[in-house]
């Protein structure tokens, strides 16, 4: 069986459950889905947070998820990928990202998962702006997505 | 070529994108950035501090000092903060 890879970038919310039945409808061959959601927040530090608006840059976003999605699935023996990213304004509780794995064995679907996202973090072009009470600003991005996208090259 | 900007880079500069001709002395990502500094303030202002300024040719990263000869689009934006 080929190998399920969706890819989408949208305003709109997602159904987790919806695509984690497209990813394994019709297949016998899955033994373990992992499902990551990247969630707003409302908090920061001791600031409420009002809304995040997601800015990005629409060619390159899907094309450079692509290439992530394409490495996973050549260094991991999965059925299929989802990622999911969504843009505009979004409030606390609402979703941002869906990465979802498909494999035979859980280790591959649990670790690709962690991959796609410490890339996604580190690589994707999209940039995210707070409201908060005191004004709006842009996020400043986090040495630690640097390393933690990093540490998939030494293996 | 065409020049992207998102984030607070767009802000600064003060526009999306445009069309430039650099000289041919301009041949890599740094020395783009250095002639595009030298534009006016807005631009001094988005690209002070080079070291935080990523880049990307034909919607690929690149290095600073990769050649830009042959690029149809390059953007400049922030350190990203996607997922």
């Amino acid at each position: 069986m080929t190998a399920n890879v969706t890819i989408r970038i949208q305003e709109a919310d997602f159904d987790i459950g919806r695509e984690i039945s497209a990813l394994t409808q019709g297949r016998t061959d899955i033994g373990a889905v992992v499902s990551f959601s990247g969630i707003c927040r409302g908090i920061e530090g001791s600031e409420a947070i009002a809304a995040l608006t997601l800015e990005h840059y629409p060619e390159m976003a899907e094309a450079e998820i692509a290439r992530h999605a394409e490495t996973a699935m050549s260094r991991w023996p999965l059925t299929g990928v989802t990622v999911i990213h969504r843009v505009g304004r979004i409030t606390p509780g609402e979703n941002i990202v869906l990465v979802l794995t498909a494999s035979q064995h859980r280790q591959a679907a649990f670790q690709a998962a962690e991959f796609l996202m410490d890339y996604l973090k580190a690589n994707a072009p999209f940039w995210k702006r707070e409201e908060k009470p005191t004004g709006t600003s842009w996020v400043d991005a986090r040495h630690h997505d640097d390393d933690a996208a990093a540490r998939w090259t030494k293996s | 070529m065409k020049v992207k900007y998102f984030a607070w880079v767009r802000e600064r500069v003060g526009k999306a994108e445009e069309i430039v001709e650099p000289p041919a002395s301009v041949r890599t990502v740094d020395d783009l950035i250095a002639w595009l500094a030298k534009r006016g303030e807005s631009y001094a202002h988005a690209f002070e501090t080079p070291k935080v300024i990523r880049a990307a040719i034909d919607h690929a990263h690149v290095k600073p000092d990769t050649m830009i000869a042959g690029a149809r689009e390059i953007a400049f934006f922030p350190p990203m903060t996607g997922g």
